[in-house]
């Protein structure tokens, strides 16, 4: 496909924009104005709608089709929040204005909703309270570590080391690191936490453990069982517990995180609370605290007067301080509120439920397949799985794609030898988990048959096989638009 | 499985040594470089640094993951391989060869390591 630029022709355009108000060149010193107008592609309005029309039936969405992408819960999110996020009152409200000297008085509705998804939350989780700040999951990560180093500084003392199982998402480390501690890699052994390896890093570094990061189902989609002597153990030093709330979707209803003993979780809406998926678009990382982490949290805070009216609270003069512009995307709260109250408590247990069935029912199915390790274990709401010997993880997820199907996740976690791993979410019917195994069983055989042929995939997409090897070697970081 | 060459010593985390009096040539094997796939991108200490056994010294990028170096001995780099920059397959292409890594003036004995025929029993554990 041509870019919009390659489809420019000096002198079309759809339509303009007549107005009386100034221009840049009535407001800005003539030095600081562009000589020559900048080169933007001329196009009629029907030029663009085919090209972005062209574009957008190009990309993959779990709009169109399966999307067992492990580790990222490719749910199907219902149109009705996108509804109640646009309700004007929401979407034209201005972020400032809660904070005018009488602002609070003009948005309650507003700030009730941020109250009432921090109450829903709470009761999910067992945690104290929740802070909207963070953008995403790892900006939520980010968060979660600063909380807790902000809680050994209270207590006068510098902790440096942040253990991390290695079954934990690989972001983690990253924003340990970035929040100034130094990882210490808990190895696993048959799946989980490694009993004697954790005693060991505790040994090493006894009071210099500020806490340990938990992602629980694991990568491997196992629940950790050795959760109760790990929170014990941890207590001991009064390090604090980190929980990777990436794979809430497995235990809603099921384990709250707080009464498990858990000090800090953040979670991904948009994987568990039915918002949208990235997409540039503005996402949302909430953290949740229990008691020790509660003077911490970032400012504002929404707090309910006596007579039921809601202000924000700023007087909090051991906050870490903002993480984030406002309250977060205050739409994207929205969006997770109506999905809250749309389900209720038992349509999220039981959306953690179905998520579970699918991901073992696709296991059991794919156990003849593919090489399942763990296999007499149940899974959580995803499973991990090697190709079969002498096949590659890569060729049969190209292969998938000629299939109509998205690949799982790949060569992740790296624990597992060509790792395929796939969490089919709660909202696929068997129907189509039953095409995803007839498709894969066809690839594997014919994989034995003809090697060379899935080397070959994809043949069917507008592109072929990219040189990934090239692409990360010779890096082109620009493209001349013209 | 690929046939690690005798002579030199191995470590469980996939990384060999060439002892050469008080200096070891330090690599990843056979076995690490088939298990990352292409690799694109070596990242590896100065000389003057100095190495720490189990200890992490660098780190190799391949299409599928990232992965540490984790050192087999104590010592001090005396030479990084830096034709790797430009031509990190090397490591893929010639692992025991023109893909070495460091040259390290080696501060005390070798502890821990396998030789060929442990280091090959090793691998085919670790494999399915």
């Amino acid at each position: 496909m041509k870019t919009i630029f390659a489809k420019s022709v000096p002198g079309r355009c759809a339509w303009e924009i007549e107005s009386d108000a100034p221009g840049a060149a009535d407001m800005l010193p003539a030095g600081l104005l562009r000589k020559a107008p900048p080169r933007l592609p001329e196009c009629s309005e029907l030029d663009v709608v085919r090209h972005f029309t062209g574009l957008s039936r190009l990309n993959y969405s779990v709009d169109a089709n399966f999307y067992p992408l492990g580790s990222c819960t490719m749910k199907y999110n219902p149109k009705f929040t996108e509804y109640v996020a646009a309700l004007p009152g929401f979407s034209r409200l201005h972020p400032m204005l809660a904070q005018l000297s009488r602002g609070a008085a003009c948005t309650q509705g507003a700030l009730q909703c941020l109250h009432e998804t921090e109450r829903w939350l709470c009761e999910l989780t067992g945690m104290k309270a929740f802070t909207f700040q963070p953008m995403a999951g790892a900006n939520g990560e980010f968060t979660g570590v600063k909380l807790i180093a902000a809680y050994h500084k209270a207590r006068g003392r510098t902790r440096k080391k942040m253990l991390i199982p290695d079954a934990a998402h690989g972001t983690n480390p990253a924003s340990a690191a970035l929040a100034g501690f130094e990882t210490v890699n808990i190895e696993s052994r048959d799946g989980m936490v490694d009993p004697e390896a954790l005693m060991a890093a505790l040994a090493a570094h006894g009071e210099d453990v500020a806490g340990l990061m938990m992602t629980c189902p694991n990568t491997l989609g196992l629940m950790e069982v050795h959760l109760p002597r790990i929170v014990e153990e941890l207590r001991k030093v009064d390090a604090l517990l980190y929980y990777d709330g990436a794979n809430m979707n497995a235990i809603m209803g099921k384990m709250r995180v707080g009464d498990v003993g858990f000090d800090v979780v953040h979670l991904n809406v948009h994987k568990t609370l039915g918002t949208p998926h990235g997409g540039g678009g503005p996402g949302a990382g909430p953290v949740g605290v229990g008691e020790r982490l509660l003077p911490f949290l970032p400012a504002p805070r929404v707090a309910m007067r006596e007579d039921g009216s809601y202000r924000l609270e700023y007087n909090l003069p051991q906050s870490i301080g903002y993480m984030g512009p406002f309250y977060g995307s205050f739409g994207v709260v929205v969006k997770a509120l109506a999905y809250m109250l749309r389900l209720g408590g038992e349509g999220l247990t039981r959306a953690s439920e179905y998520a579970a069935l699918n991901a073992n029912y696709l296991k059991k199915r794919l156990e003849d397949v593919l090489d399942v390790p763990f296999a007499r274990r149940f899974c959580a709401h995803e499973f991990v799985a090697s190709a079969p010997e002498g096949m590659r993880a890569l060729d049969i997820a190209k292969a998938l794609l000629d299939r109509g199907f998205h690949a799982p996740t790949i060569y992740f976690p790296l624990i597992v030898k060509e790792c395929l791993m796939a969490e089919p979410t709660e909202t696929e019917s068997k129907e189509t988990l039953d095409a995803y195994v007839d498709a894969l069983r066809e690839i594997v055989a014919q994989g034995k048959a003809d090697p060379q042929s899935l080397t070959d995939a994809p043949v069917s997409l507008p592109v072929r096989r990219m040189d990934e090897t090239a692409a990360a070697r010779q890096m082109v970081l620009t493209e001349d638009m013209a | 499985m690929s046939n690690a060459p005798a002579g030199i010593l191995y470590s469980k985390s996939h990384e060999w040594a060439r002892l050469e009096g008080d200096q070891a040539v330090i690599g990843i094997t056979a076995f690490a470089q088939e298990s990352l796939g292409d690799i694109t991108y070596v990242e590896l200490p100065q000389a003057g640094d100095t190495l720490a056994a189990d200890k992490e010294f660098g780190s190799v990028e391949s299409v599928k993951a990232a992965s540490d170096l984790i050192s087999p001995v104590d010592g001090e780099v005396l030479e990084v391989n830096t034709a790797l920059e430009d031509a990190p397959e090397k490591c893929n292409s010639d692992p025991y060869g023109e893909g070495w890594l460091v040259r390290v003036k080696l501060s005390g004995k070798p502890e821990g390591l396998m030789d060929a025929a442990a280091y090959e029993a090793f691998c085919a554990t670790e494999a399915h």
